[in-house]
C-alpha cells in the first residue's frame, strides 16, 4: 500500500509583483479556477500521483479581526501557496516537481520573497513546506493509479453487462460475478485492462504510524499527572472565555461570495480554503495544537476508509498553522455544493467543528467548546464563507468522480479479486452495478 | 427564548391554507410605475390574512415582493440589505444558475419572465371561485393599480383538479407546520416526523435549529411602530415576522414528450408505461406510494391523509421498490438525523461514525432541515396519456406548473433540494441521473449525459432506464418575499 502526503509549499509575495503573479495563475486555467492540466507552467497531466492541487494567494480577508480581541492589527503581505495531495512520500513529489514544472514554479515562485531563483529548486520547495497539524485522507493508501484503474475497471464491468444483458439476467449472484469475472480476467489478459497489484507498504511509514499509533497515548498516559490538571485548568479558562469572546459574524459582502462562487459547482467536486487568526492567549493556542493533535490521531488511526466520522463527502482535508501558530489555514477537496457541505459539517460533525474551529477569531458561541457554535446555522455559514478565500487555480485528478464512486469501485474490485463469493457476499456485490 | 403565539391576522393566508377550495387563480406580475401611487396601491391592498373563518373567503388576494421591487419602492438600503443573500442576488445570478440546473434550455436568457433586467417588481397572486376570475382580478387591478403599477405578465392556471400535467395526483405530502410551536425539533432527530418548525416556513419565529432565518430587523421608532417585536434581538422591531420567502418557478412540462418516452422504455404498452412512469414519480398516478405503510407512527400525518403519506423507506433500505431516484424520495428522502435509531452510548459512537459500514450509510442530508412548503398551481389543458401518444398539433398548448414554495431559507431548504436532491447526478448513490421529472440531461464533467434512471434490484445488476429526454423546461421564474400584513405596510411607507 502506497501512503499519501500533503505538501504545502508557500512563500510570501514580493512587494508590486502579485498583478503579475495573479496573472500567471489565470493564465493556467480552462475555466476560472480551474487548471488545464497541460498548461505549460505546471503540465499536471505529467504527474501521475497528484490527486489534487492548488495554487491559492493566502490574503485574509479578516485580519482586522483581531482588533476586537484586543490586539494589534497584524499585516501579513499576500503569500503564494501551492498544495496539494499525493501518493507517495514528498522528496519524491517535490523531485518530480522539479523535473517536470522547473520552469513554471520557478516563475510562480519567482514572485515571491526569496524565490527559489535559479538554485536547487527540489531543496527550495521541501524548505518552504510547511507540514500539516491535521490531516485526513479519505481512503489511505488509495493510490491515483489504482483510482483510475477501478474507475476503467468498473467501467469495463458495465460495458459487459449491457452488451450481454440477456446472458446475466434471471442468473443468481454467484454465478454472475464468475462470469464478470472470466471477463475480466479476459481484458485483462488482452491488455484491455490494468489491475496493478498494490505496492508493498513502505517498512518505515509501518513503523512510524506503529510508533504514532502507541507512543503518543502512551506519552499522554505518562504525562497525565501533569497534563490532566492543566487541560482542566485550560477547559475552565476557555469554559470562561468563550462566554464573553465576541462573535464575529457579519454578512459576508456579495462581492466576496460573487468571487468564491464564480469558481465553484462546475465539477462534482470542489475545492475549500479557508483561513483565519486564532484567538489571543497561549491557553487558545496550546488548546489548537491539542485538538488538531487529537484530529490528525484519529484521522491517522481509526478514519482511514472513507469515512471522517459520519462525512463520506471529503476527500482529503488539513489544518495549516501559520505565523508561529498565530493563524491557520484549512483546505480541503469535498463533493456536492458548499451548502451541502456545510450541511454536512453541522448535522453530522458539528461537535467536531466546533472543537477544532471555535479557537479562531469570532467563531459563533460555543459552549463547553462543543455545543452552540456551527448550530446556529445562519451565523455559522457566514462566518466560514467569510473566511473562504478563493483557489487561483484547482486540479484534480479524476473529474467527476466522487469519494462514493471510489468506494463503489474499490469494492467491486474487490469482489472480482475474490476468486469465489458466496450467497450473501455475491448478492450485496452485484447489487453495486 | 419563548416564541410568541403566531398572529393570523398579521399572516398571508397562502401560508396556512394554499386556498384549494378556491380552484380558479391567476398570478400578475408587475413592475412598479410611479412610486407614491404604488406604495399608496400596497398600504391600502385588501391582502387576505390566514384567521380560519367559516365559510372560508370566496376570494383571496396575496403580495410579494421582489429585491428589485424593494429598490422601487424606495425601501431604505439598511432595510433591503439584511434580507437574505439569495432573496437579495436573486434566482439569476450565474453561480447560482449553474447549482439550479437552470443550464441549457433553461438558461434564464431564454425564459419568458424574470432575471436581471426584467425582473418583476411585484405578484399578486389573486384567487377565487370557478367563473368569477376575472371580476376578482378585475376589482384588484383597476385604475388605481394601473396607475401604481405596469402589468408585465398574468399568469393564468388551470384546475385539473389536484393531478398535475404528466397525469399525476398531486400535492398528496406537505410538512405539517408546528403552529403551536408545542414540540422540541430535536424529539425530531431519531423518528422521521412530518411536523416541522414554523420557523422553517415564517420568518421571526424559531426554526429546526431553534434559530431565526434572515431578515431586517430595525429599530423601534415612530415609522416601525406598527411592526411586531423581533423575538431574537430586544428591543428591535421585525420587518420579516409572519413573512416568508416565496420561489417561483414556471415549470413547461412537455407532457407527450414524457409519455412517448416511457411508452417506448416500456415496450409500447401502456399499463406498463403507466407503471414506469409511476417509478419515476415514487407514486401511482392516484397517489399511492411505492411501498407499504409503515407501522410505527409518522407525526405530524394527520387521519385524513394516513392513507397515502403515512409511510417511511426505511422498509426499503436499498431503493427496490422506490428507487433513490424517484422524484418523492429524491424531493424527501423521509429520513432522520441518524440513519439507525441510536440511543444512548450507541448515539455517541454513531456520532463519530463507528456504528457501521455499509455502502449506503449516511448519504442523505438530515430532512428535517430541507423541507418546503409547495403552494403552486397548474397551467394548460389537461391531455391524457392516451392522447399524449400523439404527435403535437401545430397549435398546441403550453401546460406546466407555476411551481411556488414557501420557506425561510431559500438556500437550505428550495435551492438545496433542487441542487443537492434533485439536479444532482451524485444524489445518494447514484450516477449520471437527475430527477427523472425535472432534472436536465446536460453533461456534467466526467459524465457525458445523465438522462439515465436507476432501478435497483435485489441480489441482481440495477436495472437502467437510458436516454431520459428533458421533460421540464424552466420559463421563468424569481425569488420574492412575501411579507406580514403590517410589514407590507411599513415597507410602502405606511405608519399604521
Ligand atoms: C413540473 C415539475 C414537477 C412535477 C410534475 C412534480 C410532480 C410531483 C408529484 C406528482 C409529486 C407527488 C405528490 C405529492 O407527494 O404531493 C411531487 C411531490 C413533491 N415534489 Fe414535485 N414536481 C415538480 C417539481 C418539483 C420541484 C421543482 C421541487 C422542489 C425543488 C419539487 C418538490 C417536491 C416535493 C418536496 C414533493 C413532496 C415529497 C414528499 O413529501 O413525499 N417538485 N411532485
Amino acid at each position: 500500500m502506497t501512503p499519501q502526503a500533503q505538501f504545502f509549499v508557500t512563500a510570501p509575495v514580493a512587494a508590486g509583483r502579485e498583478g503579475e503573479l495573479r496573472r500567471l495563475l489565470d493564465g493556467m486555467n480552462a475555466a476560472p479556477g480551474h487548471a488545464r492540466t497541460d498548461n505549460p507552467l505546471v503540465p499536471f497531466f505529467a504527474f501521475d500521483t497528484i490527486h489534487f492541487a492548488r495554487f491559492v494567494i493566502v490574503d485574509d480577508q479578516t485580519l482586522d479581526d483581531t482588533t476586537a480581541y484586543g490586539g494589534p492589527r497584524v499585516s501579513h503581505p499576500p503569500a503564494l501557496a501551492f498544495a496539494g495531495e499525493v501518493d507517495g512520500d514528498l522528496d519524491t513529489f517535490f523531485a518530480q516537481a522539479a523535473a517536470h514544472a522547473a520552469p513554471g514554479l520557478r516563475a510562480l515562485f519567482g514572485c515571491c520573497q526569496d524565490g527559489p531563483g535559479g538554485g536547487d529548486l527540489a531543496a527550495w520547495l521541501r524548505a518552504h513546506h510547511v507540514p500539516a497539524a491535521a490531516s485526513y485522507v479519505n481512503w489511505v493508501g488509495r493510490t491515483v493509479r489504482r483510482v483510475r484503474e477501478d474507475a476503467a475497471l468498473f467501467e469495463a464491468v458495465q460495458g459487459h453487462l449491457a452488451r450481454d444483458r440477456a446472458s446475466f439476467e434471471g442468473q443468481p449472484a454467484p454465478a454472475v460475478h464468475l462470469r464478470l469475472r472470466q471477463r475480466v480476467w479476459e481484458d485483462v489478459a488482452a491488455g484491455r485492462l490494468v489491475l496493478t497489484p498494490d505496492a508493498p507498504t513502505p517498512l518505515d511509514w509501518r513503523l512510524r504510524r506503529l510508533a504514532h499509533a502507541v507512543g503518543v497515548p502512551l506519552l499522554l498516559l505518562l504525562a497525565s499527572p501533569l497534563l490532566l490538571p492543566l487541560a482542566v485548568a485550560g477547559a475552565l479558562q476557555l469554559r470562561r472565555a468563550e462566554q464573553t469572546d465576541p462573535e464575529i459574524c457579519p454578512r459576508t459582502p456579495p462581492e466576496h461570495v460573487a468571487r468564491l462562487a464564480a469558481v465553484e459547482d462546475f465539477d462534482v467536486t470542489n475545492s475549500f480554503t479557508a483561513m483565519g487568526s486564532l484567538k489571543p492567549g497561549l491557553t487558545r493556542r496550546w488548546a489548537t495544537v491539542a485538538l488538531l493533535g487529537a484530529i490528525d490521531f484519529a484521522a491517522r488511526h481509526v478514519f482511514t476508509t472513507g469515512r471522517l466520522a459520519r462525512v463520506r463527502s471529503i476527500h482529503f482535508a488539513r489544518w495549516v498553522f501559520l505565523d508561529d501558530r498565530t493563524r491557520v489555514i484549512f483546505l480541503s477537496n469535498y463533493d456536492g455544493s458548499l451548502e451541502s457541505y456545510m450541511d454536512d459539517f453541522i448535522n453530522k460533525v458539528g461537535f467536531g467543528l466546533n472543537l477544532s474551529f471555535c479557537h479562531g477569531i469570532g467563531y459563533p458561541r460555543t459552549t463547553w467548546l462543543i455545543g452552540g457554535g456551527s448550530s446556529d446555522e445562519r451565523k455559522f455559514k457566514e462566518y466560514l464563507r467569510r473566511h473562504q478565500i478563493p483557489t487561483q487555480v484547482w486540479y484534480r485528478a479524476y473529474p467527476g468522480l466522487t469519494a462514493v464512486d471510489l468506494e463503489r469501485h474499490a469494492r467491486v474490485r474487490r469482489g472480482l479479486e475474490a476468486a469465489q463469493l458466496g450467497g450473501d457476499e455475491a448478492r450485496a456485490w452485484v447489487e453495486l452495478l | 427564548m419563548t416564541p410568541p403565539a403566531i398572529d393570523y391576522r398579521d399572516l398571508q393566508g397562502v401560508v396556512r391554507f394554499g386556498y384549494k377550495h378556491l380552484h380558479a387563480a391567476r398570478y400578475v406580475l408587475a413592475r412598479v410605475r410611479e412610486r407614491e401611487a404604488a406604495r399608496a396601491w400596497l398600504r391600502e391592498a385588501p391582502v387576505t390574512a390566514a384567521e380560519y373563518s367559516l365559510p372560508p373567503p370566496d376570494d383571496a388576494l396575496q403580495v410579494a415582493l421582489t429585491a428589485p421591487g424593494l429598490d422601487a419602492l424606495g425601501v431604505a438600503a439598511a432595510v433591503r440589505d439584511a434580507f437574505s443573500p439569495e432573496f437579495l442576488s436573486g434566482m439569476t445570478d450565474a453561480n447560482r444558475s449553474r447549482r439550479l440546473g437552470d443550464v441549457g434550455a433553461n438558461d434564464p436568457a431564454s425564459w419568458q419572465w424574470g432575471g436581471a433586467s426584467r425582473a418583476p417588481h411585484v405578484l399578486l397572486m389573486v384567487f377565487a371561485h370557478r367563473g368569477a376570475l376575472d371580476a376578482v382580478a378585475a376589482r384588484h387591478t383597476g385604475s388605481a393599480f394601473s396607475q401604481a403599477f405596469t402589468i408585465t405578465h398574468t399568469l393564468e392556471t388551470s384546475d385539473l383538479d389536484g393531478v398535475e400535467p404528466f397525469g399525476f395526483a398531486d400535492g398528496i405530502s406537505q410538512p405539517w407546520i408546528d403552529w403551536a410551536q408545542g414540540t422540541a425539533p430535536a424529539s425530531r432527530a431519531l423518528d422521521y416526523s412530518n411536523l416541522s418548525a414554523l420557523g422553517e416556513y415564517v420568518l421571526g419565529y424559531p426554526n429546526e435549529y431553534a434559530k431565526c432565518t434572515d431578515r431586517p430587523l430595525v429599530p423601534a421608532d415612530a415609522a416601525s411602530a406598527l411592526l411586531p417585536d423581533a423575538l431574537d434581538a430586544p428591543g428591535q422591531k421585525d420587518v420579516g415576522r409572519n413573512g416568508s420567502y416565496l420561489v417561483f418557478r414556471q415549470l413547461g412540462q412537455d407532457v407527450r414528450r414524457f409519455w412517448q418516452f416511457v411508452h417506448g422504455a416500456a415496450g409500447g404498452d401502456l399499463a406498463a408505461a403507466e407503471r414506469l412512469a409511476a417509478v419515476f414519480v415514487g407514486r401511482t398516478r392516484a397517489g399511492d406510494p411505492l411501498v407499504p405503510l409503515s407501522a410505527r407512527p409518522v407525526p405530524g400525518t394527520p387521519d385524513e391523509q394516513a392513507a397515502q403519506n403515512h409511510f417511511t423507506f426505511d422498509g426499503d433500505p436499498r431503493g427496490v421498490a422506490c428507487p433513490f431516484g424517484s422524484h418523492i424520495r429524491r424531493s424527501n428522502p423521509r429520513n432522520t438525523d441518524y440513519p439507525e435509531r441510536p440511543a444512548g452510548l450507541t448515539k455517541l459512537l454513531a456520532a463519530f461514525g463507528a456504528s457501521s459500514k455499509g455502502f449506503r450509510d449516511d448519504l442523505i442530508s438530515a430532512v428535517r432541515f430541507h423541507r418546503i412548503l409547495r403552494r403552486g398551481r397548474e397551467y394548460g389543458p389537461p391531455l391524457d396519456p392516451a392522447d399524449a401518444l400523439a404527435p403535437a398539433s401545430a397549435t398546441e398548448p403550453e401546460r406546466g406548473l407555476h411551481f411556488i414554495a414557501l420557506n425561510a431559507n431559500i438556500g437550505r431548504q428550495f435551492e438545496f433540494l433542487q441542487n443537492a436532491w434533485l439536479a444532482n447526478t451524485t444524489f445518494a448513490d447514484l450516477r449520471g441521473e437527475t430527477d427523472p421529472l425535472i432534472g436536465t440531461r446536460e453533461p456534467t464533467p466526467g459524465c457525458p449525459a445523465s438522462g439515465a434512471f436507476t432501478r435497483p434490484r435485489h441480489g441482481a445488476p440495477a436495472d437502467r432506464v437510458n436516454g431520459l429526454p428533458q421533460f421540464v423546461t424552466v420559463k421563468g421564474g424569481e425569488y420574492f418575499f412575501l411579507p406580514g400584513l403590517r410589514a407590507l405596510r411599513y415597507l410602502a411607507g405606511g405608519t399604521s
